[in-house]
């Protein structure tokens, strides 16, 4: 295992750890949004799509691999911008009805 | 990629490595950050804010530090997914939430397993152990978060069965698929003899295999545990899918969703008292011996209110699916409810009070909604019900159960968007103490989150998981489709209490309107 490797794990481990800590804070009327951005989160692969299509068309099957990671880029962007959009169309409701009440 | 670096030079010069990987940590604060404030309601939005942005900056960071801006033949994807994402979101009804939810848990670790094959074929040649491993890793999660996300969407939009199906031999099949499918991890890892595109293969289809087969058997009920689980999923498969292409980002993001997944996972079974394991291995409540006795209870309930069992036998094996047919039908069904409504008044003519003087007198309520009350769409009528009483100089306060509805927090989701206040909406343990000095309870469409057998009945699927002590209130009035046992198949003993329950059956978008004219 390389260095990389290594600062990738303990990456790995403090982020989830932190997360973890955090999300125990997130009362459970929220919990619906919540799950909706984490989906808008894991679109966060669309960092490795893109990274896999541009290095794939500069490869010797360029087509293949750019029907692929076009795929892959449009699943992962399908998440990211549906995923905080409706958790945004949510969390805006709770804050409407709190307005109205006011 | 050294071909891609001749045509820009400059722009990745603007971003040295040390830059670049300062941004990325940078950019895994926000997103906690982004996190952090959705532990408040008022700041949920700009937390949410937060994190779109960071993910916008991470992709325009990671497409100037790998020289990627130029290549135009990326954008149309983007877009097509971007306009896709956009109507999807604006489309959904929020009672369709549990199902966008399992879509795009799905649609996330396909696009990982994606991103993985690819980290898989170009490390193939080498001797990258970890590289190869975690590819194999990342496309098997990610295919089995997709095809376990398509069933259990299938599953919550009713194009597939909402009960459990169980193949014969189906943890055994599922146990050796799991065996299987780490051999081929572990040959894609250590040996290079076998066909790149064959073993990638085999961990394709197995592992998409092995989610449906992992998917089926959950019933209704334990979705919100599976959507949790799967939500985690999507996450680990991003995650393990960076470890592959090393890249930052996709590192912590991923670990921060697939750690959220599992304490959302966690707080969910604790919530059914069930174990993790037992869901997955497919333990679910529904068990012959159970239906069994649930029979002989039926014939029992019949002695009792026969008039009741035959106007609902005909819909009696899938009340679910029946109560959602609609308000054609509800029309139809409207004098044979109203039926049943005055008999049950009737009945209980010996009692001092009727439902309706107590519902007038009552100036502490607590309403406890189910997921009964989403599948009549009776929370408009729910809330109406409530301004009503709060005309009345009332105190109306709504308690939710955690495993309400199909989703971790769908209740409160569905009460918001009919307009309740979310003040009003009190979570299970900030509410549990108030049920016994209440005036009154009304139950719609709830059944186990309040039954009473979970605190004594050993043995049977509830007993241990926390409930509402809706018990503990001496006036209950319940709008609940039929009597019949919940999803657990556990009776429920406060039906059959003889002081202050009132018991209206049927589609509660009609019987609810029915009381809301008696009172207005």
């Amino acid at each position: 295992m390389d260095l990389i490797q290594y600062i990738l794990l303990g990456i790995f481990v403090v982020a989830t750890t932190v997360g973890y800590m955090l999300i125990n804070n997130v009362p459970s009327r929220l919990h619906t949004p919540l799950m909706s951005g984490m989906n808008a989160l894991s679109g966060v692969t669309i960092l490795g799509a893109i990274l896999a299509t541009a290095t794939a068309l500069a490869g010797d099957k360029p087509v293949t691999g750019y029907i692929f990671g076009s795929l892959a880029i449009i699943l992962a962007m399908i998440n990211v911008a549906g995923g905080f959009s409706v958790t945004n169309r949510m969390l805006k409701m709770f804050e409407r009805k709190k307005e109205e009440d006011e | 990629m050294s071909n891609i670096m001749l045509l820009n030079i400059s722009a990745a010069d603007i971003l040295s490595d040390p830059v670049y990987y300062a941004l990325c940590v940078i950019l895994s604060m926000a997103v906690l950050l982004g996190i952090h404030l959705m532990s408040k309601v008022e700041k949920a939005h700009i937390g949410n804010k937060i994190s779109a942005l960071a993910i916008a900056l991470g992709i325009i960071i990671t497409l100037i530090k790998k020289d990627i801006l130029p290549v135009w033949l990326i954008y149309p994807g983007m877009a097509a997914g971007l306009i896709t994402g956009l109507i999807l979101a604006k489309r959904v009804k929020m009672i369709e939430m549990p199902q966008l939810v399992a879509l795009l848990n799905g649609i996330g670790g396909a696009a990982s397993a994606i991103v993985a094959s690819f980290a898989f074929l170009v490390l193939y040649r080498g001797n990258e152990l970890f590289g190869k491993t975690t590819a194999s890793l990342a496309i098997v999660i990610g295919m089995i978060t997709l095809s376990g996300s398509l069933v259990a969407a299938g599953k919550l939009h009713k194009i597939l069965t909402q009960k459990p199906v169980i193949l014969p031999l189906h943890q055994a099949a599922a146990v050796s698929l799991l065996i299987i499918i780490l051999a081929l991890v572990s040959l894609g890892g250590f040996f290079n003899f076998v066909q790149p595109s064959l073993l990638l293969l085999g961990m394709i289809v197995l592992s998409a295999v092995f989610g449906i087969i992992f998917s089926v058997r959950v019933g209704g009920a334990d979705m919100p545990v599976t959507i949790s689980l799967l939500n985690s999923l999507s996450g680990v498969a991003a995650a393990i899918a960076g470890f592959a292409v090393t890249d930052i980002l996709l590192v912590s993001v991923g670990g921060i969703v697939g750690a959220s997944g599992l304490f959302l996972t966690q707080i969910m079974c604790r919530a059914m008292n069930r174990k993790l394991l037992d869901i997955l291995l497919g333990k679910t409540a529904l068990k012959d011996q159970k239906s069994e006795k649930k029979e002989k209870d039926e014939k029992n309930r019949k002695v009792k209110q026969e008039k009741a069992e035959q106007e609902s036998s005909a819909r009696q094996q899938e009340p679910e699916e029946k109560l959602a047919a609609g308000k054609e039908k509800a029309e139809k069904d409207r004098t044979a409810e109203t039926e049943i409504t005055e008999e049950d008044t009737t009945t209980k003519e010996t009692e001092p009070d009727d439902p309706m003087t107590i519902i007038r007198n009552a100036k502490h309520i607590i309403i406890v909604p189910g997921y009964g009350m989403a599948l009549a769409h009776a929370q408009h009528l729910v809330k109406k019900l409530a301004g009503t009483l709060v005309k009345k100089s009332a105190v109306v306060k709504y308690a939710i159960h955690p495993v309400a509805g199909r989703m971790p927090g769908h209740m409160d989701v569905l009460l918001i968007e009919a307009g309740v206040a979310f003040e009003d909406v009190y979570e299970m343990d900030d509410i549990n103490d108030e049920f016994k000095e209440a005036d009154l309870t009304i139950v719609v469409g709830a059944n186990d989150v309040m039954n009473p057998a979970a605190r004594n009945a050993e043995g049977t699927p509830i007993y241990g998981m926390p409930i509402l002590n809706v018990d503990q209130c001496k006036n209950i009035l319940i709008f609940n489709y039929d009597l019949k046992p919940g999803y657990s198949g556990v009776d429920n003993p406060i039906y059959d209490r003889k002081d202050g329950v009132w018991i209206i059956q049927g589609d509660a978008s009609v019987t609810l309107a029915e009381i809301l004219n008696k009172l207005q």
